[in-house]
């Protein structure tokens, strides 16, 4: 039976994190996910949970010690934001190449500088081509359903790659929202025990990690770790399956929000999307046939299943809650073009980004995007491919 | 030694054999050879106390051969090598001369 609670973004998923009960976390706190590990360390001080709770001094040693304690065996979780992320970049690499299944709550928020504190995805942004699956979450259920879902799915023994769960900082990990929580066992039997793949502490079978891979090896191990990303999509709905006879919640590679016979559509990631479907239901109210597209497994980024869903729109803008410097297009946008560049006919395709450093999204932005759409799609002539919106000239 | 493709590796480059340092032949790596002159040899062991790669053979409790597939040439031994009245035991020689 599922417990029906208020609470915050961070509460919700520092919930998710007592109920699997993981061996090792090691953690630093950073705005906005202090909240998160404060949480779970109430839990680990109450007795709560057995964790090996390690107070490392920065998140360079946090996802190190992470590293550590997942190569000798343990489940082992972290949780971080921003300029966190940003110090454990050289780490993460090594847990996903050494394919250790560490599983890692990201609060989204934007790099400095300037200083912010607020929401953006600059963070994990900067971090989507670092070997971890990515799991992108509209609000704080999303956010807890993900961060059970990402045990089974790092863990499982076809994959072992580290996970990370984002949520958007301040709007979601801060906001009280309604959340159905599983009961405790019921996590504990869906996730199941920790499986061990060369354990360093078997002392009875001894085996080295982290060695010298000089070229005549070294991209057979890239090559290898390519064909793991491949087989990510199958397991994250095999495990979505069985978490919706659980809790009845429905996930995929991607919510399609009435595409299905759509002309236009959005792609937006996290909270923004609830505020555009909100704007479409209304637009769809008046006839004109609007649709949306949320992607949840960001990476591995499922190229032919959002090209397929996609390539029936006429016109379609891609929003980006994170700016790619150097002139080029926001991050989701390079991926969107990418999927449906295999196809002769395909939608015209814009880019927006928005919501910069925490800046809000509101239901106008939503408006303007999708009337901009509408022109594009009756007179194929396109203003501007890339445009910052909600923003002060 | 065949080398293998990219579906035979261990997940995570995780080395599940102890010991198999033993394989590889670091002695390739030499370019300076150092050559045991026995009738300067005091046994004093100095060369197999500080040998950093265990490449200097001890039987018996006597000093024996330079084991060359893992001595890298480093000249550490011979460096070390006190000698007989002034006369080194171990010297250090170009590979391939």
């Amino acid at each position: 039976m599922a417990k029906v609670k208020a609470a915050t973004g961070n509460e919700a998923v520092a919930n998710a994190l007592r109920q699997v009960n993981p061996d090792v976390c090691a953690a630093y706190p950073i705005t906005p996910q202090t909240e998160l590990m404060q949480r779970f360390s109430t839990f680990v001080s109450d007795g709560k949970v057995k964790t090996e709770l390690v107070l490392v001094e920065s998140e360079h040693s946090a996802m190190s010690a992470c590293v550590g304690a997942s190569a000798a065996g343990g489940r082992v979780v972290t949780a971080t934001s921003a300029q966190g992320l940003a110090l454990m970049w050289e780490v993460l690499f090594i847990a996903s190449g050494t394919r250790l299944p560490i599983v890692m709550p990201v609060v989204n928020r934007a790099l400095s500088a300037p200083l912010n504190i607020h929401g953006d995805h600059s963070d994990a942004m900067g971090a989507r081509d670092s070997g971890w699956i990515q799991l992108w979450s509209e609000n704080a259920q999303e956010a807890y359903d993900n961060t059970i879902q990402a045990f089974r799915i790092g863990e499982h023994m076809d994959v072992r790659l580290p996970v990370m769960i984002n949520m958007d900082g301040f709007i979601i990990s801060h906001s009280i929202a309604r959340i159905e929580y599983l009961e405790d066992e019921e996590v504990s039997s869906f996730i199941g025990e920790f499986r061990l793949l060369n354990p360093l502490l078997d002392v009875a079978r001894p085996v080295s990690y982290g060695p010298l891979i000089l070229p005549d090896y070294y991209m057979e191990y890239r090559r290898a770790q390519s064909e793991v990303a491949a087989r990510v999509p199958d397991v994250v709905m095999d495990v979505a399956r069985d978490f919706e006879k659980l809790s009845g919640r429905k996930y995929g590679l991607f919510e399609a929000y009435r595409l299905d016979d759509a002309d236009i559509g959005i792609v937006i990631l996290n909270s923004a999307a609830g505020t555009s479907k909100d704007v479409i239901d209304e637009y769809r109210s008046r006839g004109v046939k609007a649709g949306l597209l949320k992607p949840r497994l960001y990476r591995p980024f499922p190229y032919r299943e959002v090209g397929e869903a996609l390539r029936h729109l006429k016109a379609l803008c891609v929003l980006d809650r994170a700016d790619a410097f150097g002139g080029s297009f926001g991050p989701v946008f390079i991926d969107v073009a990418t999927s449906l560049y295999p196809y002769d006919v395909r939608p015209i395709m814009i880019n927006k980004i928005y919501g910069l450093g925490g800046r809000d999204y509101m239901p106008d932005h939503a408006e303007a995007v999708l009337d901009e759409l509408l022109q594009i799609a009756e007179t194929g002539n396109v203003r501007r491919y890339k445009e910052y919106i909600g923003v002060r000239e | 030694m065949k080398l293998k493709g990219w579906r035979e590796l261990e997940p995570g480059a995780v080395i599940t054999e102890a010991g198999n340092s033993r394989e590889f032949k670091t002695g390739s790596w030499r370019s300076f050879r150092p050559i045991w002159i026995e009738e300067n040899c005091i046994q004093c062991l100095f060369c197999w106390l500080y040998c950093p790669d265990m490449a200097i053979k001890v039987k018996d409790g006597k000093r024996a051969e330079f084991d060359y597939d893992y001595c890298k040439g480093c000249g550490i031994c011979a460096m070390e090598c006190p000698g007989k009245k002034g006369n080194k035991a171990i010297v250090m020689v170009e590979e391939g001369k």
